[in-house]
């Protein structure tokens, strides 16, 4: 589908301006849960890493695919999680405090 | 599944990623956007795994459950103060993956007759091969020092020897030489563990002359680094949700980078190369002796200030963190709040070892969300509070930053504690702050210091603030 660079490109720049507008709307109070969510995102390498592991080759890319597999599926679990327990502990405030 | 099928998937996934980011503009919908985006992951990899001529089920079968054991194991055990800590470590495994899936490319592309392997030189595929691999190493080992100076394993200073620059410009032309040698030959593997090498020592050299303070971009940089990496991965597979979902993760990087860049005044290339702690670190701490003497007082001196008080802002620091003191402080809050004080908190961006360190701890300590203000929003508040209670925070309350145009910080934005009525200072002791520089605050007619673990000094504040 991106073997047209072009395409590729396209789809670069427009996800640029994309995640730029999206990120500018996150308040400074949510930073951290964003890092770890958006590193949990970068953790869609994954998706590289079971191509590399999954397909018949040569042992070596294999070696390197079940590693790619171990450290992203590290990135995607622990990131995701990690957010999700950061997020849960982020209140308002209780009705009888106001 | 046909390959528009998958593609279609694919789009959702993207889709998913960006609906849940931008579900993080609010504390309310925010972790409905992780599970968007954890929804989103899901579905890229099944559409991955039912793609024809996925193989090798047990290799993926072990990677996956590997993964997730010890991906769990971290996100469940670990203490919100280790919070960078945390997020250095999975950048670092998110750039070695994705150098991982350029180097088995790579590999497999050897597996071609010569004269296609031949014909990939210079291609898209080629370059993107070797800057994922090169990004990637540099983000693993990179984060890995942070992880290790973040956790204490070794000095948070900064590391600076003679030469240093000339090292890295060096190593630098090498990686430059490296990358178009082997996007032109692609063949040449000898040449492709080199760089791989020579990108591992580079990632550890860019990071060890940033001292600790400065964590809060070195993390924020080496996040968009890994989407960057990852991008570029998207680039060698040609898969859309790769390149999609790497360049939102490298924005955010930058975006927040900037951020804070700007909360130091200070431009990227000064914090990377500045190697500022180091430099301020020689003169710094004698400097305070002519500004007269700070004044120590007991938490019992500070109970009969608050008994006159009906407003407090709390500003706090990498101290707070260090002494685990965010439980403590809740209970002050609670404290002071019944006896009819305000209470609210002034976050600095770069409070703590990385963006939003400080709201992470108050949030897990129960302070509720709308207490923690931003820096301009509760700037102009000062002048009507009566104390501020400052705790572990030191150069993002220091008024040179305002005033003295030969400070080294002078011009960055600061948090305005001297315009109230009262300040309280908690601090170990007189030492100056991680960057070396001391802070007339300490000397101001309208500042108390006490002097203690931050951790206790607030529970025995607590104690006699509920008894006075």
């Amino acid at each position: 589908m991106l073997d047209d660079p072009a395409v590729a490109l396209t789809i670069l720049v427009l996800a640029l301006f994309v995640g730029i507008e999206v990120i500018s709307k996150v308040p400074p109070l949510l930073h951290t849960p964003l890092m770890s969510g958006s590193n949990a995102i970068s953790g869609i390498t994954i998706v590289g890493a079971l191509i590399a592991a999954g397909t018949e080759n040569r042992d070596l890319a294999t070696l390197f695919g079940f590693l790619a597999i171990v450290f992203a599926t590290i990135n995607v679990v622990g990131g995701f999680l990690v957010t999700n327990r950061m997020l849960a502990m982020f209140k308002p405030r209780k009705k009888s405090d106001s | 599944m046909s390959e528009t099928t998958i593609q279609i998937a694919y789009l959702v996934a993207s889709t998913l990623f960006i609906l849940g980011l931008r579900n993080l503009s609010s504390p309310k919908s925010a972790t409905l956007g992780n599970a968007l985006a954890a929804s989103g992951m899901f579905v890229a990899v099944l559409a991955t795994l039912l793609a024809q001529g996925v193989v090798g089920w047990p290799t993926i079968l072990a990677g996956v459950v590997v993964g997730s054991a010890i991906g769990a194991v971290l996100a469940l055990r670990i203490e919100m103060t280790a919070m960078p800590q945390m997020v250095a470590l999975l950048n670092g495994f998110g750039g070695a993956a994705s150098a991982l899936v350029a180097g088995a490319e790579l590999v497999r592309a050897q597996g071609l007759d010569p004269a296609t392997l031949a014909e990939m030189g210079g291609s898209i595929k080629a370059s993107a091969i070797v800057l994922g691999t090169l990004i990637g190493a540099v983000t693993l080992t990179g984060s890995l020092v942070a992880f290790a100076k973040l956790q204490e394993l070794v000095g948070g200073a900064a590391v600076t020897y003679p030469l240093q620059r000339t090292v890295n410009g060096a190593i630098a032309v090498a990686v430059v030489v490296l990358c178009v040698m082997i996007a032109i030959d692609p063949s040449r593997m000898d040449l492709y563990a080199a760089l791989a090498a020579v990108a591992l020592v580079f990632g550890v050299l860019l990071v060890i002359p940033i001292g600790g303070a400065d964590m809060p971009v070195v993390i924020s940089l080496l996040n968009s680094y890994s989407g960057i990496a990852a991008m570029a991965t998207g680039f060698v597979l040609s898969n859309a949700s790769l390149v999609i979902a790497g360049a939102l993760v490298g924005a955010s990087g930058l975006f927040l980078t900037k951020i804070m860049c700007d909360a130091m005044n200070r431009s990227l290339s000064n914090v990377l190369f500045g190697a500022f702690g180091a430099q301020a670190d020689d003169g710094g701490a004698a400097a305070g002796g002519d500004q007269g003497t700070a004044k120590a007082y007991t938490p019992e001196d500070a109970a009969v200030i608050f008994s006159n008080a009906s407003s407090c802002i709390i500003v706090p620091g990498y101290g707070m963190a260090v002494a685990q003191a965010q439980h403590a402080v809740a209970e002050l809050t609670e404290v002071l709040e019944s006896k009819g004080i305000k209470v609210s908190f002034a976050i600095h961006p770069v409070a703590g070892r990385m963006p939003g360190h400080m709201n992470v701890l108050l949030a897990e300590a129960d302070v509720a969300y709308e207490r923690l203000i931003e820096m301009d929003e509760i700037n102009p508040q000062f002048p009507e509070t009566d104390v501020a209670l400052v705790l572990g925070a030191n150069d993002v309350v220091n008024p040179s930053a305002r005033a003295d145009t030969s400070s080294p910080i002078y011009g960055m934005p600061i948090l305005d504690v001297d315009y109230a009525t009262n300040v309280f200072v908690i601090k170990r002791s007189m030492n100056p702050g991680f960057a070396g520089i001391q802070n007339p605050l300490f000397f101001h007619d309208n500042t108390m210091m006490i002097f203690g673990d931050a951790k206790q000094v607030v529970l025995s504040l607590v104690e006699a603030v509920k008894n006075y």
